[in-house]
């Protein structure tokens, strides 16, 4: 272990170890009270009933452990067809922005088109614009799209197309695909291998780590989002579950209600339990090569 | 494939003969670029619809007046002008502003700190590295929604952690006054762990005989914090600095589900007041104008960032 602010040789001495201990202690309760107790105290309230709620001072612990909130906030709320939903938006905006985001890296990385840098750097300015600024413009073409005049409101195509145009996957792809080595990719290509047979079973093989990243991090984004869902996807059969949630909470009993957000945080809390490494790995990659 | 064909046929093309060569030189660059379109050509549909084009298409909206019906009509700079004339627009740049600034001002020293402190704990590390990102992983709205029940005047939490400790019940998000730092709140709540785990990989790659030396210089903890934490982080500082202001300049959640902007317009946000524009008063042209001029000030924020992050990589 390579030593950090604090010598470890203060850290032996009576006064450091005294020192060291309080703020553990302090940073422990601070920390489970500012981001556990918030948490502990949403799936307790789901418990307790409205007059229980109204009740001041609150319970700590509710009175009754009565889960069939839960099944009611399941029903009432068709929490059931907004899951299902957002299941279906998130899967398929995964696969689709893997199958194209991958393949563009591919070609840029390896097959190196002419104006090839252009398409890159056109790619990489869009991360200099923050979606929420083209929000209107973007729900404009989500309703007629060009040259085609589709409208793609309440379909899944509304969320796929947009999630695959992510130039910060195609960066992180990009790069690394370049770190494969030419010798790897020319000795297939002398055995006759086509592009797409050198994408499928050299470069995707050595590029699992990358993937890993680019699928969680695709997976969270969308099922994370509230604006674009929420505009592109107004009738209630369609919703995603934020969106369902949001819209309905004004005509449910706070019970009902919090129990439905217990049931809408679930799915990232257990995604985060699991692969909590490529999370914070993508959470690195992303912030100092943005 | 044709292409891959060819070459195995003539492993060692280059210097050969010259005519016929040529040719072949030709055919296999065309057809590897055509190779490579296909390959691309599924990207560039989806960054076309959904992000080049849309960029034109918002400068044009903006000059224009539109029905979506009749072709649109140029108008000029009225929907700007429009736009700036009403009272709104001054209290939404100002509420914005003052968001970004409580935010930073929570949101950027808080996690730098906490990073500090982490980076120093040698036990319940996992846990203290789980616990912070953990309400970044909750959807916004939840987060939003769950405070909205915290602000709650009556029986909400908040006011019950206050009057345990026998400070005075706040109104939160009734007030003018206290409605627009709740948001900043909300927001920095469920933001805080992006910058603090950040942080610590930052923190994790000081080099340990930089501390060693100051100490033995004689430098206490603040002076090493002050001249070897901070110039090491420099960097990252700077970067993350850019991407909050970004981040939090286009704050919309936020307002929408927990004030509706208001009371008194305390907490609309230009981002909200751009939504407001289109899909409430139905004027794309002025919810467009507003789009603009926002991205014209992130977009200043982003390219000192990208100058900065290409920095950092060096």
């Amino acid at each position: 272990m390579t030593r950090t602010l604090v010598s470890p040789l203060a850290l032996q001495s009576q006064r450091g170890r005294i020192i060291y201990w309080t703020i553990l202690t302090i940073t422990v309760v601070g920390f489970t009270g500012a981001f556990v107790f918030p948490l502990y105290w949403m799936i307790t309230g789901a418990l307790k009933s409205p007059d229980e709620l109204a009740q001041i001072p609150p319970s700590f612990f509710p009175q009754s452990f009565d889960f069939g909130v839960y099944a009611e906030a399941w029903n009432q709320l068709q929490l059931g067809v907004f899951l299902k939903n957002t299941v279906l938006y998130a899967g398929g905006a995964w696969l689709f922005t893997l199958a194209v985001d991958v393949s563009a890296a591919y070609a840029l990385s390896k097959l190196r088109p002419m104006f090839g840098k252009v398409v890159l750097g056109l790619m990489l300015a869009t991360l200099m614009i923050p979606p929420m600024v083209l929000l209107l413009p973007t729900y404009l073409v989500a309703k007629d799209l060009p040259i085609l005049h589709l409208d793609l409101l309440n379909t899944p195509w509304a969320i796929w197309l947009p999630a695959a145009a992510n130039g910060f996957f195609v960066f992180l792809l990009k790069r690394f695909f370049d770190s494969i080595p030419k010798e790897l990719l020319e000795a297939a290509e002398i055995d006759g291998a086509s592009p797409m047979r050198i994408l499928w079973s050299i470069v995707l093989p050595v590029s699992r780590p990358i993937l890993g990243v680019v699928s969680i991090l695709s997976v969270v984004t969308v099922w994370k989002d509230f604006v674009w869902p929420l505009l592109v996807l107004p009738e209630t059969d369609k919703m995603s579950i934020s969106v369902g949630i949001a819209s309905l909470s004004a005509q449910m009993p706070q019970n009902v209600l919090i129990a439905s957000l217990v049931i809408a945080s679930l799915p990232t809390i257990l995604v985060f339990f699991v692969f909590q490494r490529s999370i914070m790995a993508g959470l690195t990659a992303g912030s100092l090569k943005g | 494939m044709t292409v891959t064909q060819e070459r195995v046929r003539r492993p060692q093309p280059r210097a050969a003969g010259p005519r016929p060569d040529d040719h072949g030189a030709l055919k296999r660059a065309v057809g590897r670029n055509l190779t490579a379109y296909g390959f691309l050509c599924a990207a560039l549909i989806c960054f076309a619809l959904f992000s080049w084009y849309p960029m034109v298409r918002e400068v044009v909206l903006s000059f224009q007046e539109n029905n979506f019906v009749d072709p649109g009509k140029w108008v000029g700079f009225d929907n700007f002008r429009n736009v700036i004339e009403d009272p709104a627009f001054r209290q939404a740049w100002l509420n914005t502003a003052v968001f970004s600034g409580l935010a930073l001002v929570v949101g950027y020293a808080v996690p730098f700190v906490l990073a500090v402190v982490l980076n120093e704990l040698k036990h319940a590390k996992a846990y203290l590295r789980f616990v912070v990102y953990l309400p970044v992983m909750l959807p916004p709205a939840v987060a939003v929604l769950l405070f909205k029940w915290f602000y709650d005047p009556g029986a909400g939490l908040f006011n019950q952690v206050l009057g345990a400790f026998g400070l005075p019940a706040l109104s939160w998000l009734d007030s003018t006054s206290t409605a627009l730092v709740s948001l900043v709140l909300v927001s920095t709540w469920m933001n805080l762990g992006t910058g603090t785990l950040i942080y610590l990989a930052a923190l994790q790659s000081i080099p340990g005989d930089l501390y060693e030396s100051a100490e033995l210089d004689g430098a206490g903890m603040f002076r090493r914090i002050w001249h070897v934490t901070i110039p090491q982080t420099k960097l990252i500082l700077l970067v993350m600095l850019l991407l909050q202001v970004v981040a939090t300049m286009q704050v919309f959640i936020e307002p929408y589900l927990l004030t509706g902007g208001g009371p008194e317009n305390a907490t609309v946000t230009v981002a909200y007041l751009m939504y407001q524009y289109a899909f409430n008063f139905g004027d794309f042209g002025g919810g467009s104008a507003l789009g603009l001029m926002l991205m014209v000030v992130l977009m200043t924020f982003s390219a000192i960032y990208l100058r900065v992050s290409r920095e950092a990589e060096r």
